[in-house]
């Protein structure tokens, strides 16, 4: 048995046989044809790419009553460019004046065009090779010069494992019904395949950097796309747990539906708040879809992640106004800069800190860096006139940092009212209790903030002083910490009395593993990646507060993780079990 | 803009935030297609350029946001396809 940790994709448990792709790019053979077979050759080139242009403005076509426009816009590029004259004409050219194939034609020439994306050095123009591979392909089926997988004549489920996907090949995957899910090699969160993975529904993990070198055809897989994790032929007693999480989590996606209009209530009546957490406004729809009633965290940095200068206040404006407008009247939490000074300063040189994560970053950037926390602000401020925007802090570990923001803030307000901007209500400034610092003095930030967040994906790392991302003390990260229950429990204690709205988002948010816990401690108001809100209030519909308090008085008693772990999986499969 | 003799020239800067994706480069391609002049794009900085209604060559066009871009038509409606498309362009291509 072997466990690996990736990227988490898109949700869902599947358990199945491995099948491998093979890595290997095809090879066409070489082949010049006598000068007589010229004109079939030139037609073989016209006809395929008429028939990969045919065959992929049906697939977007039907993508796009499957799973939405935006879903199958991926693929309007591919359409467009197997359309376009220029690539036709310079492969008719190759078979005409060296009398190539035209399948060597083909392969020639987009192996070349391809080569310029892999050779330059932005990513973004490197992501559009992995598009230009997928016309490549297409192209290359229809012209006869390759031997396809046949994944259709599949007989029983599996799980796909490759070095990485395309997205066409993830579309084709998916329809096979056979394929449950699939593993890669590389890849990111934010990629098109990964973007399909969660809009199609298929179960997926990437970023796992050698999967394909520690799994063969047959072996048994689970994937956990919720969790990033691939397990390898596990034994007995883990197959039949993942084997009843899997028929479990099928059982909530067939009711999905039907809870999509209905409240995040207890049995006994308790409402809770369930938000969505994004990176882009084009992430509120498919939150709001899933049954979120608002943002309870928009992270920002992806406008200061690109090359050249960050946004200026008026494009990043642009951007809170579109999330704002996609939201529709719900509230909308905005985090300001969340990164260390290595990814996000442009002003001259920046020298390496040995330690980034405990260095000068998020906020105390920002307060260094008045320019630009103030123009994030001023945009911030702009766009609260135009619905429920609230703003938060990150990192904040002391009470100064956070009177300084505040500062800022409202001297920035107070610029823009001078210039004619009408405030006519208070922009709610809320914190992230993301350090120790900060939760154990959650009451003293509570008294001057109208809410408090609590981000546990960093607090844990912080609090247990662990890196989760080295692998050789990864495992000792977890939320089911004692100590971190603790904390959890001061924060919303402390919050409560000092009338502070509570609410959590980092990852233990979303795990429903966790949900029943962080009602009894008392959170009304949880916020969370879309995929994970329907399970989630599956279980907060099926439970009473007062099972919820129980739980929490019972983990409080346990002094191990183990036993908390142990102890919520029965109380969880209780309440699943009820479904 | 600088026309003459049935050529017409504009420059832009890209000021969208996520610059030239996929979906912008499609729409300019798709808008400077209607036009019946020939349409070229050069990148100032390296010099480079392309063919404004090919979807290949704009692949391999590469802008973020700021960088400055000479549109150039040359034909009987040089002028209206310059105008056009940076008109595109300038409204951050009907995105954000």
């Amino acid at each position: 048995m072997a466990l690996k940790r990736g990227i988490g994709v898109s949700a869902g448990v599947v358990v199945a046989d491995a099948l491998v792709l093979d890595t290997a790019e095809t090879r066409v053979p070489r082949r010049t044809v006598a000068a007589e077979q010229i004109p079939h050759e030139l037609d073989l080139v016209d006809r395929a790419f008429a028939a990969a242009a045919a065959e992929i403005a049906n697939e977007r076509q039907e993508l796009s009553k499957r799973a939405g426009n935006e879903l199958a816009d991926i693929f309007g590029f591919h359409e467009r460019w197997l359309n376009d004259q220029k690539p036709r004409k310079e492969i008719a050219q190759q078979v005409e004046s060296r009398r190539y194939s035209a399948a060597y034609a083909i392969s020639v020439f987009m192996r070349k065009y391809r080569r310029r994306f892999q050779e330059m050095a932005s990513p973004f123009l490197q992501e559009r090779g992995k598009d230009v591979l997928d016309i490549e392909r297409r192209l290359l089926h229809h012209v006869g010069g390759e031997a396809r997988q046949e994944l259709s004549a599949l007989e029983s489920p599996v799980i796909v494992v490759a070095h990485d996907l395309t997205p066409s090949q993830v579309v084709m995957l998916e329809k096979t019904k056979k394929v449950l899910g699939f593993a890669t090699d590389a890849g990111g969160s934010t990629s098109h395949t990964a973007i399909l993975a969660a809009g199609l529904g298929l179960p997926a993990v990437v970023g796992l950097e050698d999967i394909t070198a520690h799994v063969s055809s047959g072996d048994t897989l689970v994937v956990d796309g919720m969790h990033g994790v691939v397990v390898i032929n596990p034994d007995a007693s883990q197959r039949a747990e993942y084997d009843t999480q899997a028929a479990h989590l099928l059982e909530v996606k067939a009711t999905l539906g039907e809870l999509r209009g209905l409240p995040a209530q207890t049995r006994d009546g308790h409402t809770i708040e369930l938000l969505g957490n994004i990176e882009f406004p084009t992430e509120v729809a498919v939150c709001l879809e899933q049954g979120a009633t608002g943002i309870g965290l928009f992270r920002t940095e992806f406008l200061f992640l690109q090359d050249g200068p960050p946004p200026d206040e008026e494009a990043q404006y642009q951007v809170y106004k579109s999330a704002i407008e996609a939201v529709g009247g719900h509230p909308l939490v905005i985090r300001t800069m969340d990164l260390g000074g290595d990814k996000c300063h442009t002003g001259g040189a920046w020298e390496p800190e040995k330690n980034p994560f405990l260095g000068l970053r998020s906020i105390r950037y920002s307060l260094q860096h008045l320019t630009m926390f103030r123009a994030q602000l001023r945009a911030i401020a702009r766009a609260s006139l135009l619905g429920d925007v609230r703003v938060m802090f990150p990192l904040i570990s002391r009470i100064m940092e956070l009177r300084q923001a505040k500062f800022v803030l409202n001297l920035v307000k107070e610029e823009l009212e001078e210039s004619g901007y009408e405030f006519t209500r208070p922009l709610p400034v809320g914190v992230m209790v993301e350090t120790p610092a900060a939760a154990i003095c959650a009451r003293e930030l509570a008294r001057e903030t109208d809410f408090l967040s609590i981000g546990t994906n960093d607090l844990i790392q912080y609090t247990l002083a662990v890196d989760r991302g080295n692998e050789r003390v990864a495992q000792l990260y977890t939320p089911a910490d004692p100590s971190i229950i603790r904390l959890i429990r001061g924060v919303v204690r402390d919050g409560g009395r000092c009338n502070a709205k509570v609410s959590i988002c980092g990852e233990m948010a979303g795990d429903p593993l966790f949900t029943i816990l962080l009602l009894g401690l008392g959170l009304r108001t949880l916020s969370m990646a879309a995929g994970h809100i329907p399970v989630v209030k599956n279980i907060i519909r099926c439970i009473t507060m007062t099972d919820a308090e129980k739980v929490k008085r019972r983990v409080l008693s346990f002094e191990t993780e183990r036993e908390v772990l142990n102890y919520l999986r029965v109380e969880t499969r209780k309440v699943w079990g009820d479904l | 803009m600088t026309e003459a003799n049935g050529q017409a020239e504009l420059e832009v800067t890209i000021s969208n935030v996520q610059g030239l994706h996929a979906r912008p480069v499609m729409r300019f391609v798709d808008l400077a297609s209607t036009f019946r002049s020939s349409i070229r794009v050069l990148k100032r900085s390296d010099g480079k350029s392309v063919d404004g209604k090919s979807p290949m060559e704009m692949m391999l066009l590469e802008g973020v946001k700021g960088t400055v871009f000479g549109i150039c038509a040359q034909g009987p409606d040089a002028k209206e396809a310059v105008q056009a498309l940076a008109d595109l362009v300038n409204s951050r291509f009907g995105e954000e």
